[in-house]
């Protein structure tokens, strides 16, 4: 069994259409997974059901999501919570909302270990500063003091990995870490990502709309659809050619694994019709 | 897709219905308050003082809501105490709306060094505690009617005078000011021709709002003995009798207190459901 | 540097402020009819005794050189001599400052905590019927004014169900000597809880009364600060923490919510002082706002002065403290 396993869970939003349809997936120790799909596709909604923020106007109308083999629904919120801080870890899309602007870098790298893990200050401390260390930051001590605002955003999202991988979580959600970088620092993260991930031998789902980036770090990945899951395969054979007409059409309307100089090629009406009716079919299966 | 907004949208019309039965009532009793009191506001009693409401023990059916230390009937001092406050809510409201939201107008439109000035007496008057202020408004003119109103027109002009120069210069800076300025209109005749309008409901709302504040002035005037003659019926001085007679006589507190509670309260609530009304936003 | 700058475009502002606070009062009043100076005197006084009383207290000088020397005294800290308690003014209002700070204060904490209450229960349970409960009551309690809320409390505690004493400060049956004017930090320092008791049951009322359109203020700020910040990703992020829903709400939400209500609270906190005029008179609660009332009856012009020229010091200055206090907890103020 592997550490996450998401089991035909289906969203919808309250009284209003479904978001996500019947979605199974599993990420194993050590493993990383990639998450793809164009933007509204539900790719957030999954990482969000798991770590326990769907939004209110969203509900789980079933499916069932288990850590470590325990059904997190049958836990108390309070417990689930807790749950999901000891072990899990979110790295968010967006480093320049995701630090609390009044509050010094420091604590909120800190603020986990101490008040939910129950570590000591000292200890926290040093992990801290350890970990920033690890994640390249020069001159970790003074970082932990400075206010975010005092800092740039490929140091913040430094910052947010280091958090994310303080306190050993056994799971990591990586929501399209590197699209609110520039282009230059986004190598960077992805990398010290990649590298974090494989030291700490973390699982990790990796949330993208971007299949190279997919190529360079994932061994397995999930392609989704207007909140369906189209494929579920490994990274090589995926590229090897892909099972599925929408993932075919998908890679090849990713620049650089066709012919670079050829242009972008959309995907191509038919395709869309043909996993749209998929949709349908499912949709009608369940009588909506 | 099904609109948010439509779910959020408050129920306004209770609210509205309510708080407008209630003034109208009030405005009836004003208006017919000869009529319809069962005794003379004025007339004292002194054998049939501190009576209680008819449904006590001891009370006398003559008087529905019983008596004052004088054995003046409270209901008809109510009834007439409508009179003024409803009087003063009116004159005074409107006066300091058509003066206030003038001033805020032409500071808020035409800027520059008009706007310093009023916003400055603005800054000047909000150092003020608005209560003393009046109280020495009214030991200044002497006590009556016209220094009542005059008193709730000069300490609150500046409630209309801020509210209306913000908006009148969020207005003046859209674009269909502009477009009428190219049109050849004259500035004094775009003000009132395209911000006028735009500001009016905001003017309504608050007008309504500010009817209630003078209720309440007046009612405060009459309180501390500063409002008109001593023993007319006020329901201030209601109630300032009733605050030194409370453990004797409670319904002489009570029953004026209820009816200007009730009259704060649906004008304000007035003035909110009206702005919600307006309020494109939540429309 | 910037900060620096400000404040003191501040102070000169507020300055300003005060100035024409002091001129519009000092004329306004010389208006008053009524000789308050023959009201002084005995009956059968002299045109002549009147005449060196005026003398005395300055008032057969024109009003522009009045002005002057009045002004001239109150940059040296002289406001005159009170005509109707013929003592220096300026004795008179600070004898009385303490009981209306005590009153102000206490009602700011009474609306701090029950507009903060309602504000977190609201966010906690947005959404519920407990959020639409505390609107409907933040939005009457904030319909009707003080003077109001005073007469039902007066009602409800002080006939109704007598817990409270609604008439002065402090029992007069209460054998205790105060050598401050500041009656309920002295108790405490003395550590005279009975004092302090009977003072507190004194002040609640009142206190009461004018914190209870405050707390809706703050409620509504409050709540829809919070409710905004409750969407951001770094409260999310906090959740995916581990921390329950109220300890996200004030550990992080609330540093944040806290900032754009502060400045419309410092307004709404001199509405309050303002408000002490009429509720201390309500309650017979001898400050300044009752001494002010008795000093308009009274005609007494330079003690009428003293108190609404220290009025304004305290709005304006409350003003210029929640904007310095603004910008010491915003971090990115801080460090500009
Ligand atoms: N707060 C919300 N309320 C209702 N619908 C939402 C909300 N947030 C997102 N959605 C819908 O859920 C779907 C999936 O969104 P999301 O998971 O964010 O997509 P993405 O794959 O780009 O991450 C989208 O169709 C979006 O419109
Ligand atoms: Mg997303």
């Amino acid at each position: 069994m592997s550490f996450l396993d998401v089991e035909n869970l289906t969203l919808r939003i309250v009284r209003g259409p479904r978001i996500l349809r019947a979605v199974s997936l599993s990420v194993d120790q050590g493993e990383v997974r990639g998450l793809v799909g164009e933007s509204g596709a539900g790719k957030s909604m999954i990482g969000k059901a798991i770590l326990g923020t769907l939004p209110r106007a969203i509900e789980v109308v079933s499916g069932r999501i288990r850590l470590d083999g325990t059904d997190l629904q049958t836990l108390s919120a309070r417990e689930r919570r807790r749950q999901i801080g000891a072990q899990v870890a979110l790295i968010p899309q967006d480093p320049l909302t995701a630090l609390n602007p009044v509050r010094r870098v420091g604590p909120q790298i800190t603020n986990r270990l101490v008040d939910i893990l129950g570590w000591s200050k000292d200890n926290a401390q040093a992990r801290a500063l350890e970990l920033l260390d690890e994640v390249h930051i020069p001159d970790p001590a003074r970082v932990m003091r400075a206010y975010p605002h005092e800092l740039s955003g490929g140091m913040r999202q430094r910052i947010l990995i280091a958090s994310a991988f303080a306190a050993e979580p056994k799971l990591i959600i990586a929501d399209e870490p590197t699209t609110a970088l520039d282009v230059t620092v986004q190598k960077q993260i992805l990398r010290l990502i990649k590298n974090m991930q494989a030291k700490h031998n973390t699982a990790l789902l990796f949330v993208t709309h971007d299949l190279g980036v997919v190529s360079k770090i994932c061994q397995s990945l999930s392609v989704l659809y207007a909140g369906k899951v189209i494929e579920d395969t490994d990274t090589r054979r995926f590229f090897a050619g892909p099972g599925h007409a929408y993932s075919q059409a998908l890679l090849h309307a990713t620049p650089k694994y066709t012919d670079p100089d050829d242009s972008l090629t959309p995907v191509p009406q038919q395709v869309i019709d043909a996993v749209e009716a998929e949709v349908a079919e499912f949709d009608k299966g369940l009588g909506a | 897709m099904h609109d948010a907004r439509s779910t959020m949208r408050r129920p306004i019309g209770l609210r509205l219905w309510l708080s407008g039965g209630w003034v109208t009532l009030l405005v009836l009793g004003a208006i017919f308050a000869p009529l319809i009191a069962p005794h003379d506001p004025l007339y004292q009693d002194l054998f049939a003082g501190r009576m209680p409401p008819v449904w006590v023990d001891g009370a006398d059916p003559n008087f529905l809501l019983g008596t004052d230390s004088l054995g003046r009937d409270v209901l008809s001092r109510i009834l007439y105490g409508a009179r003024l406050a409803l009087t003063v809510a009116l004159v005074a409201g409107v006066l300091t709306c058509l003066i206030g939201a003038t001033l805020g107008l032409i500071a808020g439109y035409y800027r520059g060094w008009v706007d310093m000035v009023i916003s400055r007496l603005v800054d000047i008057w909000m150092a003020f505690p608005p209560v003393l202020f009046a109280i020495l408004l009214i030991a200044v003119l002497g006590t009556g009617l016209t220094s009542i109103i005059i008193a709730i027109v000069v300490i609150d002009w500046t409630r209309f005078a801020r509210v209306v120069r913000a908006e009148a210069m969020t207005q003046g800076t859209m674009d269909y000011v502009a477009s009428a300025q190219v049109a050849g209109r004259t500035r004094f005749g775009t003000m009132l021709t395209e911000i006028l309008p735009n500001v009016l409901p905001t003017i309504l709302a608050l007008l309504t709002l500010e009817m209630g504040i003078a209720v309440i002035v007046e009612a405060i005037l009459s309180f501390v003995n500063l409002s008109i003659s001593t023993d007319a019926p006020t329901w201030g001085g209601m109630i300032a009798e009733g605050r030194t007679s409370v453990h004797q006589a409670w319904w002489v507190l009570v029953f004026p207190l209820i009816t200007l509670f009730l009259t704060v309260l649906s004008f304000s609530q007035l003035g909110e459901g009206l702005k919600d009304y307006f309020d494109p936003v939540l429309r | 540097m910037l900060l620096m700058r400000s404040i003191l475009a501040r102070l000169v502002a507020t300055c300003v402020t005060l100035f024409g606070a002091a001129v519009i009062v000092f004329f306004v009043i010389r208006v008053v009819p009524g000789n308050p100076i023959a009201m002084m005197l005995p009956p059968g006084a002299t045109e002549d005794d009147i005449a060196r009383l005026q003398a005395l207290y300055g008032l057969d000088k024109s009003i522009f050189e009045q002005f002057v020397i009045w002004l001239g005294g109150v940059v040296q800290g002289d406001f005159g001599t009170s005509i109707s308690l013929r003592q220096p003014v300026l004795d008179l209002v600070l004898g009385r400052l303490p009981a209306t700070l005590e009153l102000s204060i206490m009602a700011l904490v009474i609306a701090v905590i029950i507009g903060g209450a309602m504000a977190l229960t609201g966010t906690l349970r947005r959404e519920t019927r407990t959020e639409a409960a505390i609107d409907v009551t933040g939005g009457m309690a904030l319909s009707v004014p003080d003077f109001l809320w005073g007469l039902v409390l007066i009602l409800l505690f002080g006939v109704l169900w007598p817990v409270f004493h609604i008439s002065g400060r402090v029992s007069p049956s209460l054998d205790f000597d105060f050598a401050t004017q500041f009656y309920l930090f002295e108790s405490v320092l003395r550590l005279r809880f009975d004092v302090w008791a009977d003072l507190v049951s004194h002040m609640f009322m009142p206190a009461l009364a004018l914190a209870i359109p405050l707390a809706a203020i703050i409620a509504q700020l409050l709540k829809q600060s919070l409710k905004e910040t409750m969407h951001l990703d770094y409260v999310t992020l906090a959740r995916t923490k581990g921390y329950p829903e109220a300890s996200v709400i004030t550990r992080e939400a609330l540093p944040n919510a806290v900032l754009p209500t502060l400045t419309l609270i410092g307004v709404q906190f001199t509405f309050l002082i303002g408000g002490t005029v009429i509720i201390e008179r309500l309650f017979s609660y001898e400050g300044l706002g009752n001494m002010a009332i008795d000093a308009v009856i009274n005609r007494d012009l330079p003690l009428i002065q003293g108190i609404v020229i220290l009025f304004a010091l305290i709005f304006t200055v409350v003003n210029l403290v929640v904007d310095m206090t603004y910008a010491a907890l915003n971090p990115r103020l801080r460090h500009a």
